[in-house]
């Protein structure tokens, strides 16, 4: 119980200062949503004026108490560029997003155990040579390229799906899933690779162990150790960096929502940014933040169910 | 056991480090091509035998987002007022030669000072609401955007705009502060229903009415049945929203975009044959504009010796494989009547005579400069390239500064804080005096601190006057002394490729930054 007051306290003190520094940030760079709103030919006059009708003259930390008041009471602002509430701004956007890395994160899953487990099975034999280099390479692409190069041949040769039209889930489950299979294995190849290497690595390691030899000693098949002594015991570094990955799959959703045209929180993050949007970055910042540290707890929680030994304090 | 895996990690990294040189030479080979047998799309292509069709949902990729009020009074986004010149009309609306037109009204006169308008209103106007357009209406809209009520004018240009009335059910005369006859451009500005607000309901009379718009998505127009004028061809209009340049040429070859405009000759050279291309200018002066105010550009020789080192048509040729059309000061050639054509080679490329009036500056061996240019211009980045590798000739260092947009405009823009920057500049309404009024002494939008006392008299004198032959010589010189002065180093008006499926045609250009879709069809 302790335990779980403890981590709690931590995620909402990390959320503050998450959002403290984004203030800040904003704070900082020049620019502001009336020049954004007004353009580059506005007067100073008109520029006064509508930053005083938006509230921006009053001091920063008055600003952002009043975003904070109105956030934790769920009143997440106002988007003037689209003239609607935030939150009804991200209502449709989320949803998008949150497939889009899910479905990323699955892959990985389903990608990287399998291939992790036949190489270790395998371990230094030429299959696992050849594999091994592989998988450095595909290690080594970026998402972008890779989404480029999807497109290219399963959009354009192959026309499995039409490249530049985003089907809403609404509209069409099927077409919508079909559409959103290429960016997020473009997104999921580099990191399966990275975790095949690691959870391959991890492996191989414990084969140097003392129960690995007492357990082959008793007369079981390579296969059996791996499957019911090894795998258990290699999969603690792997869940810690599955919580990672999944940081950078949100990550990566940014910039492939941008290669495959889709609505999602990315892309509406980037625009908010350059259009000085501050209650949209803020709320987007800290629906990232919040997850990548409710999954990082989770994969803590975790250990304990993979090794009975972890105690938590 | 561990040194096993040493060599192979060795040949991994070698093999990773194979294919990145592989990977960026490809990048790289892409974003230069150059190669004037490959590309340089067909013009003559653009001949399209097709009969025009009546009908058909026409999808059109923007590359950026429209996230601004839709309000047509107060638009400043070049791509929210292109996308609202097919919602909303003036008084007068613009032709391709640039010409104003009687829309909402039929006819106007302009009284012999310059400074009484009087519009006859056309019979059976409709809003897309339904209602007729009464004088009510027009009076309500002009006031509105002239802030006579506010005291705070929603247009540039339009507090020259003294009163309105309406001076019976089908005339609205319109009274300015001074004689002008340029005014005629401002009455452009849209007619919106009698206390309507355009930023929650945007309602005018053009070919199109909004229908929706998704943030980041798209936004979606609707013909209008009921349109005064020569009606669309298409049903609809989708602007879908693809900010990648990449994704917008693989949406044209996937065949989920129609039309893409605003291309490069080096991207419309990647789509290939099958595609129906035209050419025009994006009406924009681009030029590396230096702040006259800081040391060195303050020295009028220094400028020169600029002007002098800058090889324009070698830009071109490598930029755009000689497309564009040269410049040499601030007025770009869709201002027919005022363009000075003579002054592109005012300054001829000449390194030896540079350097020599860099010696008598006081900089014989030249001197490091800053260009800043907003990151998401990627033509002009190009062009600042090439002008720091033309400029290293005479012993000046270039480094390129990419700031974000909102940064360019506080710093640079409004706060004047910088040594030089390289954009495009352009006219949000059809008039010289847009283009040339910045560069008067004392204009708040004289961001370059551009300062020359015959200029500000030359453009007293053009402003005031209402001989619109007169007007047209005191242009060309003030022109002229800009050339002189070397205010700017000039370079041109860069070229505009605008690409659509094969059975799309009807594209025209304007002299603004429009597309008019009303003129789009699909053919047969």
């Amino acid at each position: 119980m302790l335990y779980v007051l403890k981590k709690l306290g931590v995620f909402l003190l990390t959320l503050f200062v998450i959002s403290i520094l984004v203030f800040i940030a904003f704070q900082i760079i020049p620019g502001d949503e009336a020049t954004n709103i007004l353009g580059a030919e506005a007067t100073p006059e008109r520029l006064e004026a509508l930053r005083e009708q938006l509230g921006l003259n009053e001091p920063p930390v008055t600003r952002y108490f009043n975003w904070l008041a109105g956030f934790v009471t769920g009143d997440l602002g106002f988007s003037r560029s689209y003239n609607m509430p935030v939150s009804e701004l991200l209502a449709g956007k989320l949803g998008i997003t949150a497939c889009l890395t899910a479905l990323s994160f699955v892959m990985v899953i389903l990608i990287s155990f399998p291939v992790g487990l036949l190489l270790a099975r395998f371990a230094h034999s030429v299959f696992d040579r050849v594999l091994m280099l592989i998988n450095q390479l595909v290690m080594s692409l970026p998402p972008f390229f890779i989404g480029i190069i999807f497109t290219y041949i399963f959009g354009l040769v192959f026309k499995l799906f039409t490249p530049g039209k985003f089907v809403p889930l609404n509209e069409d489950p099927l077409r919508f899933w079909g559409y959103l299979i290429f960016p997020a294995l473009a997104i999921a190849l580099p990191k399966s690779a990275m975790v095949v290497k690691l959870f391959r690595g991890s492996m191989v390691s414990q084969f140097g162990e003392d129960y690995v030899r007492t357990a082959f000693s008793r007369g079981n098949s390579r296969r059996r150790v791996l499957m019911h002594h090894v795998v258990r015991n290699a999969l603690i570094p792997v869940v810690t960096f599955l919580a990672f990955t999944l940081v950078d799959i949100v990550a990566g959703s940014i910039i492939i929502e941008q290669v495959f045209a889709i609505p999602g929180i990315g892309r509406l993050l980037l625009s908010s940014i350059s259009g000085r949007d501050l209650a949209v970055v803020q709320t987007i910042t800290m629906i990232i933040a919040a997850i990548v540290i409710a999954v990082n707890n989770l994969a803590d929680l975790s250990y304990k169910y993979i090794d009975p030994r972890v105690k938590f304090r | 056991m561990h040194f096993r895996p040493t060599v192979k990690q060795i040949i991994s990294a070698l093999l990773t480090l194979v294919m990145l040189t592989a990977l960026l030479s490809a990048c790289s080979k892409s974003s230069t091509e150059s190669d004037p047998a490959a590309s340089g799309p067909d013009v003559s292509s653009s001949v399209n035998p097709g009969q025009p069709l009546m009908g058909g949902d026409l999808v059109v990729a923007l590359p950026t987002d429209i996230d601004d009020p839709l309000d047509p009074h107060a638009t400043f986004s070049a791509e929210t007022r292109q996308l609202l010149f097919n919602i909303f009309e003036g008084l007068v609306k613009p032709d391709t030669a640039g010409n104003f037109n009687g829309a909402v009204a039929s006819s106007f006169e302009i009284s012999e000072g310059g400074d009484v308008f009087t519009f006859k209103l056309r019979d059976g106007v409709k809003f897309h609401n339904g209602e007729t357009v009464t004088a009510a209406d027009v009076v309500y809209s002009i006031t509105r955007v002239a802030g006579l009520e506010t005291g705070e004018p929603l247009l540039d240009g339009i507090e020259v705009v003294d009163s309105v009335e309406a001076t019976d059910e089908k005339t609205v005369a319109i009274t300015l502060s001074s004689g002008n006859v340029e005014a005629l451009a401002l009455m452009t500005a849209a007619i919106i229903p009698e206390g309507s607000d355009p930023a929650q309901e945007p309602i005018g009379t053009g070919p199109f009415r909004f229908v929706s718009r998704s943030p980041q998505e798209n936004v979606v127009i609707e013909k209008f049945a009921d349109y005064w004028g020569t009606p669309a061809y298409v049903d609809s209009v989708t602007y879908n929203i693809i900010e990648s340049a990449e994704t917008q040429i693989m949406s044209l070859m996937s065949g989920a975009v129609d039309l893409v405009a605003h291309l490069t000759s080096a991207q419309v050279a990647e789509l290939g044959e099958g595609f129906n291309v035209v050419e025009g200018t994006m009406n924009l002066v681009q030029a590396v504009y230096l702040n006259n105010a800081v040391e060195p550009f303050n020295k009028v020789e220094v400028r020169r010796a600029l002007c002098y080192a800058l090889d324009k048509q070698g830009v071109l040729d490598l930029l755009s494989d000689g497309k564009g059309t040269l410049l040499g000061s601030s007025v770009y050639p869709a201002f027919t009547r005022y363009f000075r054509e003579d002054l592109i080679s005012f300054y001829p490329h000449d390194v030896e005579k540079a350097k020599q009036l860099l010696a008598e500056a006081g900089y014989p061996e030249g001197f490091d400069m800053t260009i800043s240019i907003p990151s998401n211009y990627t033509p002009h980045i190009d062009t600042a390239t090439i002008v720091a590798e033309q400029l290293k000739e005479i012993g000046v260092n270039v480094s390129i500064d990419l700031i974000d947009w909102n940064s360019w405009v506080t710093e640079v823009y409004g706060g004047r804080n910088f040594q030089a920057t390289l954009v495009g500049l352009d006219a949000s309404t059809l008039t010289a005096r847009k283009m040339l009024e910045r560069f008067e002494t004392n204009n708040s939008k004289n961001f370059i601190n551009f300062s020359d006392a015959e200029y500000d008299e030359v453009f007293l004198e053009a402003s005031t006057t209402t001989d619109s032959a007169q007007q047209v010589a005191l242009y060309g010189r003030l022109q002229e002394i800009l050339a002189e002065q070397a205010a700017n180093l000039y370079i041109q008006d860069l070229c505009d490729f605008v690409v659509m499926q094969p059975d799309v045609a009807g594209y025209e250009f304007y002299p603004l930054y429009v597309m008019d879709m009303s003129k789009i069809y699909f053919t047969a």
